[in-house]
């Protein structure tokens, strides 16, 4: 069984394709590094995979189910924006709200919640962190405040939006090395967003490319060429590679860095399939 | 201090300060309890339009010779639905509760022009009658309030959640659309009362203030909620204690004190 399994599926929003008839499937405990410019459509595969954008064909399942909105097994780091940033509450009331916040009712904050609650800050070392009001941490503290809060009812996937977006790099290795921790401890999939691979690339197993409504995914050797890229993008790209870090350039820029360079996403059509294992475009 | 308690005890013994003590106790613990929410939400202009919506409605019932409570809340509550199935979109949904507020008070003002005899009326409801409040409406007050605090704690969980976390929310199955109605049928039934209170003008004062000054004192949620209440508590009965010793305006005091509250907590917060 696999923990995520994309199968033909397609997704429009607002006369948009944002994914075309895409195939992949990410493996138990498998940590997966998702790439793309800004717009490609990370976001909203994330969404689609909780439920939350319906598909316009196709198929998702995750952990052998359809996806559907709610599901406890599947943990979920939105990313970040404006009104958490500032927010004048304690990180523990914050990782309260979200543990008891589907529930109706009146009933109280058990003990059984409260362990499962210590567990999860337990797991990113964040129970300090958790006296202190979201907005009084840094970048970093709060990345792990908020990957703690996504483990949660101890989910098998994980989806992590963009955890590394505004941090300094060594704050970025933080994140990276504990979601490698989580993933080695817990046995937890996951995919894990991001506008650099860099960062990522010594921790994931493989990486799963979006552009153009396509998805490849494959080990980092394999996808990340210039050939692969280029039918990805549309465009001459070339991958520059120094030790363990890439470059990923179109016309002398890097893409990576210029992350808006893509923003509209071409729809031209991707009629290949890409199976589960290797990268071919 | 013997004194003191003579005069305190003769405030008491007039009927309508016991009745208006009442009405301020349970329009300001319901006041600042859901206006927690609104400043954790974000949304107290909704919570300011909402009360110029209730101008209209109370302004509108009288012309047709309906009780005054009755339009306020109706319309309120209307309003606060017609807000929440606005849906989430931040700029376009400020643009839109602001042009609903111009156009309430716009119509207010025209209900107004044709019920000729209202001045004193119009006085009242912009800024507050406390000392006004009969025993029925007392008891509507009470009712209301009960089933209001009822429902706020009904759904208090997955409206914190939504509040704090809107996607994680949405990702954990939380109806957001059903949570933000239900909410703001809460606060119009909120600003309905507060607007008996202190007007609809000033509504600010007891449904923000102590909401916005318990978040600058405590970062816990739990204490937050109790902390808002007793301010907005303390605050409504010491400007009706005030406004007997002074005979100033009842509203006057109690927007001094929540001024007083709210700028203490904001020096309090810095150090």
């Amino acid at each position: 069984m696999s923990a995520l399994k994309f199968e033909n599926a397609t997704i429009r929003l607002g006369g948009r394709t944002i994914l075309s008839a895409a195939n992949f499937a990410v493996g138990d405990g498998e940590f997966i590094g998702m790439l793309g410019a800004n717009g490609s459509g990370k976001t909203t595969l994330m969404r689609a995979a909780l439920g939350l954008t319906p598909l316009a064909s196709g198929s998702i399942t995750v952990l052998g189910r359809p996806a559907t909105a709610g599901n406890a097994a599947v943990g979920y780091m939105p990313q970040n924006r404006g009104a958490i940033l500032g927010l004048r509450i304690s990180g523990y009331d914050v990782v309260a709200s979200a543990a008891v916040g589907a529930r109706f009712g009146f009933s109280r904050l058990d003990s059984a919640t409260r362990r499962e609650i210590d567990w999860a800050l337990d797991q990113v070392s964040a129970r300090e962190l958790a006296r202190r009001s979201i907005g009084e941490l840094s970048g970093g503290e709060r990345q792990r405040l908020l990957l703690s809060q996504a483990l949660l009812g101890r989910p098998k996937l994980l989806l992590l939006d963009e955890p590394l977006i505004s941090l300094d790099p060594a704050h970025q290795t933080g994140v990276v090395e504990i979601a490698r921790r989580l993933r080695d401890e817990l046995k937890i999939a996951i995919v894990f967003s991001a506008h650099e691979l860099n960062p990522l690339v010594n921790a994931i197993d493989r990486v799963l490319y979006l552009g153009g409504g396509a998805a490849v995914i494959g080990p980092v050797d394999e996808v990340v060429t210039g050939p692969v890229l280029s039918k990805l993008y549309g465009a001459e790209i070339d991958v520059v590679r120094i030790r363990d870090r890439y470059f990923v350039m179109a016309g002398g820029v890097d893409v990576e860095r210029e992350a808006h360079l893509h923003e509209e996403g071409h729809s031209h059509s991707h009629a290949h399939g890409h199976d589960d294992g290797g990268a071919h475009v | 201090m013997r004194m003191a308690t003579t005069t305190a005890a003769r405030m008491f013994d007039y009927d309508f300060m016991r009745t208006a003590f009442a009405a301020a106790g349970i329009a300001a613990v319901l006041s600042g309890t859901v206006g927690y929410f609104l400043v954790l939400r974000g949304q107290t202009f909704a919570g300011h339009a909402l009360s110029h919506v209730g101008f209209t409605g109370a302004t509108g019932a009288a012309l047709f010779g309906l009780p005054p409570l009755a339009g306020l809340v109706g319309f309120t509550l209307l309003a606060g639905i017609g807000m929440g199935l606005f849906g989430e979109k931040l700029s376009e949904r400020d643009v839109a509760i602001g042009m609903m507020l111009s156009l309430a008070l716009g119509l207010g003002l025209l209900f107004l022009h044709f019920y000729t005899s209202a001045a004193t009326q119009a006085a009242a409801l912009l800024f507050g009658n406390v000392l006004g409040v009969d025993d029925r409406a007392l008891w509507t007050l009470l009712a209301m309030a009960v089933v209001s605090l009822a429902a706020l704690g009904y759904i208090a969980r997955p409206l914190i959640f939504a509040s704090l976390q809107a996607e994680l929310a949405e990702a954990r199955g939380v109806p957001m659309r059903l949570v933000s109605v239900a909410f703001l049928a809460i606060v119009a039934i909120a600003v309905a009362e507060c607007a008996q209170i202190v007007g609809v003008l000033l509504v600010f004062t007891l449904m923000v203030g102590p909401a916005a000054a318990a978040q600058n004192v405590s970062r816990r949620l739990g204490p937050g909620i109790v902390i808002a209440a007793a301010l907005a508590l303390a605050e409504a009965w010491g400007g009706l204690s005030l406004a007997y010793y002074t005979d100033w305006p009842v509203s006057f005091w109690i927007t001094a004190l929540s001024g007083a509250v709210y700028f203490a907590s904001l020096a309090a917060r810095r150090l």
